[in-house]
């Protein structure tokens, strides 16, 4: 291959050993640090199975029940630990059965990197038995991929995707290698770190012009935002970014991928944007002079309606990929550039300053809400449990520093709502895609990737039912993970739009759901219902003292809304408290 | 929706590494947001190893800008540039296949082909292929004049483009090389136009 022989430096002067294809992608994976990978074996990745049967002491290979909980828990692991997921898969429907985790990875830029086994070489095209052409199926939803035919390519290529997945903007690499390629011996020279591609440039230089008119804005706005996203947390650029808001005084508000990147209880920390985030960011975000977005891409689920969004602000874009500026929302000044760059370059220009009567406006904004929403929520006087109750009761358990995975629909706003988060790296979630099943082989991921933390899975009756097999994982690796069930019997949010916007026509929402308790007891795990708000805390504290996994089913009301909600189609102001 | 008023066709030049499934790549971005490719051309590029692709679109500025920003985003992609068409000079090829026997009769025909530049390829005694280059509307001008004495045969290629005040790619692709490239490199070019990009 041309351009991988161009694009790295050399191999160390070696004297090469004879390595199989499969070895050399073993021994590559060491010299990256992996220590864990997902997979499931099968005909056409037989070789590779068979090398890390020699590698076992130096390669955690988990055993899940299916690609796609496989390629989630790659997801999980990359998101707690801040590492490369990598995740093995077979040819055919195991390559197909990683689409759904790859296109959840490229829209929230979690670095992976995906290895599939394929039909030999000469059989490429003539429909092989368990070939599909898995590169043209994985285009769209990869940062890059390619095809390996011949084992001399697996150092270079290993070595470029890795570089790929985690630099820039991260995201998923698949590569796709023949089963000859992966049983050809050849002259392995040792394998070599990629620092550079040629026609890749994943860090844009910064421009000071722009850091200096941006601070200039910042410094004469009287009623600034910060808007900020998962690429504070991408970056590591979480002490930066506090440094940053600390100095300037400005209130800042999250999208649920940026959750996290400072505490929730901190003073500027002024709550969640989007669809059912909080009053008072958005209406604000219609309010306020200068708008600065940082590392955060202007979701539709974030900004409502697009012609009414913030068209009062300057903006001011940082990103570290220059296709998102201007994309959605057009920027005043782009700072294109690593926030963990950028950011403090901002900060020594911006003044020192305390937006007081700006910040006490979103102050009252979070009481109004309060009154309106929150305390129902998290103190309910009916008969039947919230959502909302269980992550409060939650939260004082856990005082904050658990991993929160979350699945997709109510439970997730909910959970992302209200849980309390001391640390980075503790809210993993399906956010661009929106997942269902994503939680549990995540969770599973998660748990593997900071083993020291607590992870708590949060998951609807529906979603559970997606990937529920992966408690066969759970079972085989004994991982502590905990999860907690709230089961509504219904698939809420489609519910709810039904309720508010279709007329009560309930169509195909209502699910019914198995013996989730006597489900975990068959993979031995314990587990508990609970139908009755006193038995709430007792249950959670079971929950967390129990040594190994714990599945908690909570039956919650069944025809709760989440609230707040910006209506689709309309603007950020018009966010509705019922 | 925008206007139809707002589109126009636009040149789109890419430079990009050698590699299987980078046009598929490249493609889909288009296709994905349901945008038609009015023609694509592919081939090596005056450096070695280094492919052009021409790609033609009708789309509004805002529009084509995102989309190359996209494209630009590809890894083996090194540069992307669009151009409306006044800031091009471009050609398309085309082929006519006549049968020589009506050429031969018909000294009309003769004439009218010189007038439209047309040269021939190939002499037969059953047909001639005639070669012209051009805009469309004049390899299209010259199916209609042939099209009554039976047109056999016609294919037209797609388009290549020359930017006029480009100073070519040989200079850009030195600071590429370079693990540390030069600021006019590493970012894109719209930054330079400043005003006009980002205050629209």
């Amino acid at each position: 291959m041309e351009v991988a022989q161009e694009t790295l430096t050399a191999p160390a002067a070696k004297e090469a050993v004879e390595l199989s294809g499969s070895q050399a992608l073993l021994d590559a994976l060491i010299i990256e640090g992996v220590d864990t990978i997902f997979g499931y074996p099968g005909g056409a990745i037989m070789p590779i199975y068979d090398a890390l049967f020699d590698y076992k002491e130096k390669l955690n290979h988990i055993l899940v029940r299916h690609e796609q909980g496989g390629i989630h828990a790659g997801q999980g692991y990359a998101r707690t630990s801040g590492k490369v997921g990598v995740v093995f898969a077979t040819s055919g429907p195991g390559a197909t059965n990683l689409v759904t985790g790859l296109a959840d990875a490229q829209i929230d830029s979690t670095p992976l990197v995906c290895i599939t086994g394929q039909v030999f070489a000469h059989l490429l095209g003539t429909d092989a038995f368990q070939e599909t052409d898995v590169i043209n199926i994985t285009t769209p939803v990869t940062k890059w991929n390619y095809q390996v035919t011949d084992a001399t390519e697996i150092p270079e290529v290993i070595a470029k995707a890795f570089y790929i997945a985690k630099s820039g903007r991260p995201g998923p690499v698949l590569i796709d290698i023949t089963k000859n390629a992966q049983i050809q011996k050849f002259d392995y020279k040792g394998y070599t770190k990629c620092d550079h591609i040629r026609s890749y440039r994943p860090n844009p230089i910064v421009r000071p012009q722009y850091i200096k008119e941006a601070a200039e804005l910042i410094n004469s706005a009287k009623k600034p935002f910060i808007i900020w996203g998962q690429g504070v947390i991408l970056g590591s650029a979480e002490q930066e970014f506090k440094a940053f808001i600390e100095k300037s005084g400005i209130p800042s508000a999250w999208t649920i991928l940026g959750a996290g990147a400072i505490p929730t209880d901190h003073p500027l920390n002024v709550g969640m944007l989007g669809m059912h985030g909080n009053y008072g960011p958005n209406v604000l975000t219609n309010e306020c002079d200068v708008l600065i977005a940082i590392g955060m891409r202007f979701d539709d689920r974030v900004t409502g309606r697009l012609d009414k969004y913030a068209k009062q602000a300057k903006v001011i874009h940082l990103d570290i990929d220059p296709a998102e500026i201007d994309k959605n929302v057009k920027s005043t000044v782009p700072v294109w550039g690593d926030c963990k760059e950028t950011l403090p370059l901002l900060t020594a220009l911006v003044e020192g300053k305390n937006h007081t009567e700006w910040v006490k406006l979103f102050n009252e904004y979070t009481q109004k809400e309060y009154d309106a929403v929150i305390h129902a929520e998290l103190n309910p006087t009916s008969p039947e449990m919230t959502m909302g109750e269980v992550i409060k009761q939650l939260n004082e358990l856990t005082k904050g520093d658990a991993v929160i995975v979350t699945d997709v629909g109510q439970h997730q706003m909910v959970a992302c709502r209200y849980a309390t988060l001391n640390k980075t790296r503790s809210n993993i979630t399906s956010g661009g895609l929106g997942t269902m099943g994503f939680a549990l082989p995540a969770a599973i991921g998660a748990k593997f990737g900071a083993q020291e933390r607590d992870v708590v899975a949060i998951i609807g009756d529906g979603g559970f039912q997606m990937t529920l097999q992966e408690l066969g994982t759970i079972m085989q690796t004994g991982i502590d993970v905990k999860i907690i069930i709230l089961n509504n019997k219904f698939l809420g949010m489609v519910r709810q739009w039904q309720e508010l916007f279709n007329q009560r026509r309930y169509s195909f929402v209502d699910i019914q759901s198995p013996d989730f308790v006597a489900v975990a007891a068959a993979y031995g795990i314990a587990g508990r219902v609970i139908n009755d708000r006193k038995d709430l805390p007792s249950a959670l504290k079971q929950m967390m003292e129990n040594k190994g996994s714990f599945l908690l089913e909570v039956m919650v009301t069944k025809e709760n809304n989440v609230f707040p909600m910006v209506p689709q189609g309309c603007s950020v102001a018009e966010i509705r408290l019922k | 929706m925008e206007t139809q008023i707002d589109k126009q066709e636009f040149n789109i030049t890419v430079y990009t590494e050698n590699q299987i499934g980078l046009l598929n790549r490249i493609a889909i971005i288009f296709t994905r947001r349901k945008i038609n490719i009015d023609s694509l051309n592919t081939s090596p590029s005056e450096i070695e190893s280094i492919h052009r692709f021409n790609i033609v679109i009708t789309e509004s500025e805002d529009v084509v800008r995102k989309l190359c920003r996209q494209i630009e985003k590809q890894v083996e992609v090194l540069k992307v540039y669009y151009h409306t068409n006044e800031d091009v000079i471009w050609q398309e090829l085309a082929l006519y296949k006549v049968s020589t026997d009506v050429i031969a009769e018909k000294v009309s025909v003769e004439r009218l082909l010189r007038e439209n530049g047309a040269r021939v390829v190939t002499l037969r005694k059953d047909y001639t292929v005639f070669e012209t280059t051009g805009h469309r509307e004049e390899t299209d001008n010259l199916i209609s004049i042939l099209q009554p004495y039976g047109l056999i045969e016609f294919v037209r290629s797609a388009r290549v483009a020359i930017i006029k005040d480009s100073e070519g790619f040989n200079s850009k692709l030195r600071d590429f090389e370079r693990l540390e490239p030069g600021e006019d490199v590493i970012e894109n070019e719209y930054l330079n136009k400043g005003d006009k990009v980002f205050t629209m």
